[in-house]
């Protein structure tokens, strides 16, 4: 039986996990393979911890196991700890070089760890590349565009042709930011490759 | 012919355009609003649209167009059909003469759910078929044929699907969509349209005397299938029988169940040639009660023996644990982790700038030993300011707090609703807190929109589903045509007002409203509304934290000092609770 590259994203709702999913689904599509996702909807969206699952080559269910996801793709830090463990061993991650702390943790006064805490409690049994995908976007023109970002860092990891992903990029993001996006695609690809090369953070 | 990578809710809506399609109506409710937002926002519509009050008006509404003989979709989640059921139990005796296909969307694991109830009980309960996809092709396909179900056997069908459909994506082969108009005409049939019970003792007869055949028809259609591969079945319904084929071992018998009711004779025959079965399904026992009649001596596996849970939904992983428990050897397996521990949760918060948060506070700072009976909305998030008490279903908080007011409890009792709420279900229970004496403030947050399904318009917009300007519907005049006699109206960012209202409702008798109002903060920002951000000032800040506790996203520490994050949509509330007037509007450099 065919095995599944098996891709999770997490944030928090708002940071553009969906249509990071449709750009891989639709990626997928423009090579012909089948593919399988599932992500949050709904009121669970605002401001609270989001996933998303995707499933390239996938042909059953949409839902990613923990200890088995080929490349996690995280927007935060604290998102990347806290589904670590569905990381495969030898699988890659991605993570955007930021936290936003809940707005919880201040209400109660209670402490969020730091990005050192976080990047010591990941450990160095995994390949991890952060990539500051906030200054990246606005390099490209938007804060809007860390998906893409993340897409393009992360593409190096992924069994699809940059060529498709980009592709999908432009199918997908409104026609007047396609610049923009085709630019945080870019930016994010190279900085994936700074990552590759052994760069730790880019 | 066309492959797509969609939504499981926008394959649904393909596939009820290739049907074709009539006559479309529904409540919103998670996992099913997408459907009807879809085929709302297409351009060309050759099929009438509505976003219904609630989700009976919905099913009647949508009933009497297939009884006009048109194809007739209506949409909502689970427990909408408990406010629908009326309606339905009885439409099953009528039939219809369009087809019509009620689809309810169930929610295993309750993710944005008050329960984890089965639809499928209610199709059995009624006896009408129910469709129940395991794959988003599969729910593409079964949209698309339900109504020609629906037709061949008079007969309205439930359209089954559950979140890990609805919300899941994959590739899937759509095509053409039909268009086929259809006018409604109504033909006079008193035997069939008026349920006196003279009519209605023949038509519950008729009603079962169709079931042999559906139970034909179904397996027919190939929706229940069943592989011979040794002595061993896996039978397995809905999405987990996706769950199930992934890892199934290739000498194990596999039976896929999609679609109710089952014919016994045929699953009797498949049973009874393996010497152990497992029934793997979410939730209610349903595949597991049918598959136990015709059993015999063999044994069978599932929910009833504890290998299979009743709660919550499956995965790949829960289910190759499950076949492990029983003796099967699933093709796959999965490592056992730890995922890291005491780490901050983030669950959803109400927004930045979010008018319900000003009111929660406000309710905490006048009714200290308050009772808040809440309602089902992005309000609900209220319980983390400890505003909200109580919430079990939709316009209850009206109910639920007459009813505590007339127990003798003593406590001051406070409800917030919602305005689609309260138009849903609502008003009567207002009346009736008014006609029988109740002594409770009522606060509508009314935000003009139904904000948490995704921002669905409804009778206070001021617009149709389809964009059509209307009269928006004044909650003022509801509420004292229910009689009554206090109605204030408020601006929720006026911190003085709103709690001047509170404090004048707590000294007056009878049944008090309070409506405070501004547009939800998303659509606000949509519409282009900016109103410039806060800032605070270090220097006169004196790290009171009062601020922080009033719990907005955009108020974070900075060490000590309170600071505005650029989630900030300009509200000014927090301006208004700092008691040293360290907050004020950002001044531009």
């Amino acid at each position: 039986m065919s095995r599944s590259y098996d891709i999770l994203m997490v944030g928090i709702g708002g940071q553009g996990i969906i249509l990071a999913s449709n750009i891989l689904g639709e990626a997928s599509l423009i090579e012909g393979r089948s593919i399988r996702g599932a992500e949050t909807h709904g009121m669970a969206q605002r401001g609270g911890s989001v996933e998303g699952h995707i499933r390239i080559d996938g042909k059953y269910g949409p839902l990613i196991a923990p200890g088995t996801a080929d490349l996690i793709i995280a927007f935060d830090m604290l998102e990347a700890l806290r589904y670590a463990h569905y990381l495969a061993p030898g699988g890659n991650m991605v993570i955007n070089s930021h936290v936003v702390i809940p707005t919880s943790v201040f209400m109660q006064g209670a402490t969020a760890p730091s990005k050192e805490e976080i990047l010591a409690r990941l450990g160095s049994g995994r390949t991890i590349c952060l990539i500051d995908a906030d200054h990246l976007a606005e390099e490209a023109g938007s804060l809007l565009a860390q998906n893409v970002v993340m897409i393009g860092a992360a593409s190096w990891s992924m069994p699809i042709a940059a060529e498709s992903l980009s592709g999908a990029v432009g199918r997908l993001v409104p026609k007047k930011t396609i610049e923009i996006n085709r630019k945080a695609f870019e930016l994010g690809r190279a900085a994936g490759k700074r990552c590759k090369e052994g760069s730790k953070e880019t | 012919m066309t492959t797509q990578y969609l939504l499981g809710n926008e394959a649904i809506a393909r596939g009820c355009l290739e049907s074709p399609l009539h006559f479309v109506t529904g409540y919103p409710g998670t996992p099913s609003s997408e459907v009807i937002d879809i085929l709302r926002s297409l351009p060309e519509r050759d099929y009438y649209i509505e976003w219904s009050v609630n989700e009976k008006v919905a099913l009647e509404n949508a009933l009497a167009a297939a009884w006009c003989g048109q194809r007739a979709l209506c949409t909502m989640k689970h427990v909408g059909l408990n406010v629908a059921a009326d309606p339905l139990m009885t439409s099953a005796y009528t039939g219809v003469t369009g087809g019509l296909v009620i689809m309810s969307a169930d929610d295993p694991f309750a993710h944005s759910s008050q329960n984890e109830q089965d639809s499928r009980c209610y199709a059995l309960f009624a006896r009408i078929p129910c469709l129940d996809p395991a794959t988003i092709q599969e729910a593409h396909d079964m949209a698309r044929d339900a109504f020609s179900l629906s037709e061949e056997f008079s007969i309205p069908v439930i359209f089954r699907p559950t979140t890990r459909i609805c919300h899941s994506k994959g590739d899937t082969i759509l095509g053409e969509r039909v268009i086929s108009p259809r006018k409604g005409e109504f033909h006079k049939n008193p035997q069939q349209y008026v349920v006196i019970p003279a009519h209605t003792r023949v038509l519950h007869k008729k009603l079962n005397q169709k079931q042999p055949l559906i139970k034909k028809a179904l397996l027919a259609k190939g929706y229940n299938q069943a592989r011979e591969r040794g002595r061993v079945a896996v039978v397995a319904s809905g999405i987990a029988a996706s769950y199930v084929q992934e890892i199934l071992p290739p000498d194990i018998s596999f039976m896929k169940i999609g679609a109710y009711p089952i014919d016994e004779e045929w699953l009797g025959e498949f049973i009874r040639k393996h010497e152990r079965v497992l029934v793997i399904e979410e939730l209610h026992p349903v595949v597991e009660e049918a598959v136990r009649q015709v059993a015999g001596c063999v044994p069978v596996h599932g929910k009833k023996d504890g290998m299979v849970p009743y709660e919550g939904e499956l995965s790949t992983m829960a289910v190759a644990g499950i076949m492990q428990k029983c003796g099967i050897t699933p093709a796959r397996s999965f490592p056992e982790t730890v995922p890291a521990g005491d780490l901050p949760g983030r669950p959803p918060i109400l927004c930045a700038g979010c008018m319900h948060r000003p009111v929660f506070y406000s309710m905490r700072k006048v009714f200290k030993d308050g009772i808040f009976p809440s309602d089902i909305g992005c309000y609900t998030l209220g319980l983390q300011l400890g505003a909200v008490d109580t919430t079990i279903c939709m316009g209850a908080s009206i109910t639920i707090a007459s009813g505590i007011s007339h127990s003798g409890e003593e406590h001051e009792v406070v409800a917030t609703i919602g305005d689609s709420t309260f138009l849903h279900a609502g008003i009567p229970g207002l009346l009736n807190a008014v006609y029988n004496g109740a002594r409770m403030i009522l606060i509508i947050l009314d935000n003009r929109i139904t904000a948490m399904t995704g921002h669905q318009p409804n009778p206070t917009t001021g617009e149709t589903a389809c964009g059509i300007a209307t009269p928006p519907v004044s909650l003022e005049a509801l509420c004292r045509a229910c009689g009554v006699a206090h109605v204030e109206t408020v601006d929720p960012y006026d911190l003085t007002s709103l709690q001047a209202a509170l404090k004048e409702a707590r000294e007056r008798l009878g049944v008090k409203v309070i409506i405070a109002r501004q547009p939800c903060v998303i659509i606000a920002r949509r519409a282009g509304i900016r109103r410039g951000r806060f800032q605070v000032d270090p220097d006169t800040c004196t790290e009171c934290g009062l601020c922080i506790k009033f719990g907005c996203p955009a108020l974070e520490k900075a060490g000590e000092k309170a600071y505005i994050n650029d989630l900030c949509s300009g509200c000014g509330v927090c301006a208004q609770i700092c008691p040293s007037g360290a907050i004020g509007k950002e001044v531009k450099r």
